[in-house]
């Protein structure tokens, strides 16, 4: 993902890091952000248009210890673009196509920052990369279900991560200056790969020849104007003195042609303001408690409280305290805060609490509305790509179904997302739970069967029940039960049913047992089962790419002492252990 | 201070029985399973009452009392030693930290393995005795023998107890498992090997209590160490009660070599078989086949699941606490015993991985106390034969020998010179058959079979005439 194109010749004329790199203390990293508070972005809308563009501060580094030159970017500056392109769905309803361009004169983007990445430690790099990843796939995700076509306007030098970035982008213009180019310099200048979606959407989503896809990403200074076009690496280009009508005339016609629904004005995306200390982190709608001890967060997801309005201006009135958004975007920032800033708390327990006809209140909204309602089809795809965060995330997810509540249709995916799930037959006889009148109860509904699909393009119960069509057709007959525990276990729902007795001690044992794994073996596990079936670009960026990826960052090759990636901008070149493996 | 167990409940304890429910629950359905199993599967001969020790209390002075008990009436419970709050984890990573109350989730796959594996060998020996009782050379043997298989039922229970207070549902299915697998059976046997043959006489039975049920004291010599401290107490107290099993073998053994050194002086010859006896031979070839099954038990003599087990914690050394090693052991090395270059040995192996062969040597010095005891009768007699145990590579299925043909002396020996000598050191067709000849039923009060002499003292200060069971 990263690129080196222009910063190779920067290098030069800075003075060559240490050997060793520097890993800086890495501070508590938020993701809450907004346009007024960017430092790299700049978002402006003009009628159905919108243009995102890059002008890095250099000096805006998220972690001390680099510069982020040529418009590199780091965490940082991708949690303004995640922010951004949120935004841009939730607060800007008329935008139904987005300019993606550059603020600076030579450089559309030079990709991730090699300084940052050769000092960054491994998980920070994985971490960096899935998240990038992820908004990449929201750009692609906003295009092809919001109705907001992407369209990357290449100026300057556009190398590895930033011609990843373009590559996201529904369309690519490349000016035709004789020297702007797209490139992928990261095998060849860094002994990495381009790994934010670059090798595999080439291929799979442009339809570049793979010998040509060979060459191209190979050849560290990447290729310009017709032969671009020619090979496909970009839709179109454009000399200097058509350049602003062409990416014009671009940007209106995807505005024509979208798909973007009709509804109410914009709803503002309010800051969320959890409370965080070292042993919980509270929102409105959903906690967190921290168990240093035993490597544990506990989860909690609360229902709506009262009556979930069905009727659109309620709804709107509401906004983003309408609890469907309210809730998916607290679990988004809570999710992204622990995978980032929680690296040791590897099994996260999953509970919900509330009343089961609230949440299915919310399943009648997304039914009735999401086909004609800009707003509340922008809600389920966000729950939908909240909960892929999830399917992705190096955690071992154990979701425990217990009295009081609410695992039904849409928060039932919490519970089909987790590696497993326990569920409580009857009541507790002591204790805090024994207090609640009802034995647990789950409920499937019509929106587990694909209104949240995973990223290999099956639903959660179509992943689950893979090898078991039956499963499937016997489950639609119970849609909108209200399960309990038994019923639950007899479909095949549930890890394992227990009583009362058994219940603590066997929730104890197994996430005990869990935190003495091999964080890295369950990692790898958890990643396998999770995705059966077929393979999509998303699928592939996550389970191939990104698996190779992180294999070579641990590599010597890349990472030793004289690996290419340390080695970078040293004047000294990499030496390779040149058995292939 | 002694624990009392709690006898107002149907099954005696003093785990508090009452206060946690699932316990109860989990035993008072495993209960009446574990009856029927001592129906079908413990002692045939029919008795109305038993002369039987039954356990109180589990402090260190009256944990015990002596009656008459009908067999299925017997108070099997829980009981474990008392707790030591103080007490830390005596060896391996864990060392120095407090001792755990509950399972880690960590070890919860390996200590289940290892109390559902000690578990096993409980009801089995039941299971392998229960028809001696139709044999017993008199009252005052077969008191011992139902003695002897009333504590393997409570210790079937203690293992039960564990597997069901700490480890939940998987516990409860193995707990149930332990009584649908049984000794010799075709399709479900016990776990190790040695536990599916049955004994077949008396003269087994008293080498098994002495040589196999020993080993059984050694293993729960390493868990009464563990780092999990309910089962170091519920073997510590199993132990207590172990002892009586040692002492029926040891004394059994005395007595058997007792009688045969008397016909030997009656009859002026070593050929006793004639009249009524068992030769000193094949009471010979009897500890040579036990001792080297029951070595076969240890395991291999080296062992990574022992060394991980004692670097975890979950199973240490004999009298681990007495020893003066910094009980880590992780740059120790020890010489074992094993085969070089075809010839019985020495080789220095890493101390962690020869732990199995470290409990073994303790056993085999502690096998040579009863072999001591038995000498001395024999030289009482004023005979020159001695017995002895055979070399520990002799007759091994299990470990560094197995490949191997030795000896009872150390010798090794090509597969031709072990089978022609076989019949001289390991037990034949015709030595079974004339022992089990043997075994007529003596149940009258004071009467004792001919092969055996009778016992120095009775139970509990009671005469050797005693009644000490009531057939039906």
């Amino acid at each position: 993902m990263n690129s080196a194109g222009e910063q190779a010749t920067e290098t030069e004329t800075v003075p060559v890091f240490d050997d060793v790199p520097v890993t800086h203390e890495v501070p508590t990293v938020s993701f809450r952000t907004r346009p007024e508070d960017y430092q790299h972005w700049r978002l402006s809308v003009d009628g159905d248009i919108a243009t995102l563009t890059l002008d890095v501060n250099e000096q805006g580094g998220i972690v001390p210890g680099y510069e982020l030159k040529l418009n590199s970017y780091d965490l940082g500056v991708d949690i303004e673009l995640y922010d951004a392109t949120t935004r841009l769905r939730f607060e800007h309803p008329e935008v139904k196509a987005v300019v993606v361009t550059s603020g600076k004169e030579k450089s559309f983007c030079a990709g991730a920052n090699i300084r940052m990445l050769a000092a960054s430690t491994h998980p920070w790099k994985v971490n960096f990369c899935k998240f990038t990843n992820e908004t990449r796939n929201g750009m692609e995700d906003a295009t092809e279900n919001s109705g907001q076509t992407y369209i990357a306007a290449v100026t300057g030098a556009c190398a590895g991560g930033g011609y990843e970035l373009a590559l996201a982008c529904d369309e690519i213009l490349l000016i035709d200056d004789n020297s702007s180019s797209v490139s992928l310099p990261e095998l060849s200048l860094l002994g990495v790969l381009p790994g934010t979606g670059g090798l595999t959407r080439v291929v799979d989503k442009r339809g570049v020849r793979k010998d040509l896809a060979d060459v191209f990403a190979t050849k560290s200074e990447g290729i310009r104007g017709k032969t671009a076009v020619a090979w496909r690496l970009v839709d179109a280009v454009a000399p200097k003195k058509d350049w602003a009508d062409a990416v014009a005339a671009a940007a209106t016609k995807a505005a024509k042609a979208s798909s973007r629904l009709d509804g109410r004005a914009a709803v503002a995306l309010a800051p969320l303001e959890p409370t965080i200390t070292d042993s919980e982190i509270r929102y409105r709608h959903v906690t967190a408690d921290l168990d240093r001890a035993s490597l544990v967060v506990t989860i909690t997801v609360f229902g709506p409280q009262g009556a979930v309005p069905e009727n659109l201006e309620r709804i709107y009135e509401l906004g983003a305290d309408f609890w469907p958004l309210a809730m998916s975007r607290e679990l988004d920032d809570l999710i992204l805060h622990l995978r980032t800033n929680e690296l040791e708390l590897g099994t996260w327990v999953f509970k919900t609490r509330g009343d089961p006809s609230g949440v299915l209140a919310f399943e009648r909204v997304i039914a009735e509305h999401s086909n004609s309602d800009w707003f509340v089809n922008e809600i389920r795809h966000f729950y939908k790509r909240v909960l892929k965060r999830l399917d992705v995330t190096s955690r071992s997810l154990i979701a425990v179904i217990e009295p009081g509540s609410c695992f039904a249709g849409p928060m039932l995916e919490l519970a089909l997302a987790s590696d497993r799930q326990y569920m409580l037959e009857g009541l507790m006889e002591d204790g805090v739970l024994s207090e609640e009148g009802e034995a647990a109860q789950i409920v499937v509904t019509e929106s587990n069967f694909g209104a949240f699909p995973m990223s290999n393009g099956l639903s959660r119960l179509g992943s689950r029940f893979y090898g078991e069509p039956d499963s499937m057709d016997r489950l639609r007959k119970e849609i909108g039960a209200r399960l309990v525990a038994e019923q639950a276990d007899e479909l095949g729902l549930l890890t394992f049913s227990l009583d009362d007795i058994d219940w603590d001690e066997e929730i104890r044992i197994a996430t005990e047992e869990r935190s003495s794994f091999s964080p890295d073996a369950l990692t790898g596990m958890e990643a396998n089962h999770r995705f059966v079936g077929p393979e999509t670009i998303e699928s592939k960026i996550f389970g191939r790419l990104t698996a190779w990826q992180n294999w070579i960052f641990i590599r010597p090759n890349a990472a030793g002492p004289d690996g290419a990636l340390r080695r970078y901008g040293t004047g000294q070149r990499a030496t390779f252990d040149r058995k292939r493996v | 201070m002694s624990q009392s167990i709690d006898y107002s409940e149907r099954i005696p304890n003093n785990v508090d029985l009452a206060g946690d429910r699932r316990l109860q629950r989990a035993l008072e359905a495993w209960q009446p399973a574990f009856l029927n199993w001592w129906a079908e599967m413990g002692p045939t001969l029919d008795t109305s009452d038993v002369y039987l020790r039954t356990a109180v209390a589990v402090g260190r002075e009256g944990w015990a009392h002596f009656d008459h008990v009908a067999l299925p009436e017997y108070r099997w419970g829980v009981f474990l030693s008392e707790r030591d709050e103080e007490r830390k984890i005596a060896f391996g990573d864990g060392k120095g930290q407090p001792v755990w109350q509950q399972v880690p989730g960590e070890y919860r796959a390996e200590l289940q393995r290892l109390i559902v594996i000690q578990g096993d060998t409980e009801p089995a020996s039941v299971e392998q005795q229960r028809r001696l009782g139709l044999t017993a050379p008199s009252l005052y043997d077969l008191r011992n023998l139902f003695q002897v298989n009333v504590e393997e039922g409570r210790h079937l229970w203690a293992m039960v107890y564990l597997l069901q207070a700490y480890f939940g549902r998987e516990g409860r299915d193995e707990a149930d498992a332990l009584l649908i697998r049984n000794s010799g059976s075709e399709d479900s046997p016990r776990i190790l090997g040695a536990f599916n043959e049955e004994t077949p006489d008396w003269l087994s039975f008293f080498m098994f209590t002495y040589f196999t049920d020993r080993d059984g004291k050694y293993q729960l010599g390493t868990l009464k160490e563990s780092a999990f401290d309910p089962l170091s107490r519920t073997c510590e107290f199993m132990l207590k009660e172990e002892a009586h099993h040692m002492f029926v073998g040891t004394t059994g053994i005395d007595r058997v070599v007792k009688r045969s050194t008397e016909l030997m002086r009656e009859h002026q010859t070593e050929e006793i078989a004639p009249h009524g006896g068992i030769a000193l031979n094949v009471i010979q070839k009897y500890i040579n086949f036990h001792f080297s099954v029951s070595l076969d038990l240890f395991g291999s003599e080296t062992s990574t699941n022992a060394a991980n087990y004692f670097t975890a914690g979950l199973k240490g050394r004999w009298q681990e606490t007495r020893r003066k090693d910094d009980h880590l052991l992780s740059d120790d090395h020890s010489e074992i015993e094993a085969m070089v270059d075809g010839q019985v040995s020495s080789q220095e192996v890493p101390s962690l991985l020869a732990l199995n062969h470290d409990l073994r040597t303790e056993y085999v010095a502690d096998c040579q106390s009863g072999v001591k005891r038995w000498n001395k009768v024999l030289e009482d007699a004023g005979l020159e034969a001695r017995l002895f145990l055979p070399h520990v590579g002799f007759n091994r299925h299990v470990g560094l020998f197995s490949s191997s043909k030795i000896s009872p002396s150390g010798e090794v020996l090509t597969d031709d010179q072990w089978a022609a000598r076989e019949s001289s050191w390991l037990p034949t067709p015709e030595d079974k058959t004339h022992v089990q000849s043997l075994m007529q039923p003596v149940y009258e009060r004071g009467k004792i079979a001919n092969w055996i002499a009778p016992p120095n003292q009775g139970i509990n200060g009671q005469p050797f005439e005693y009644e000490y069971v009531h057939l039906a």
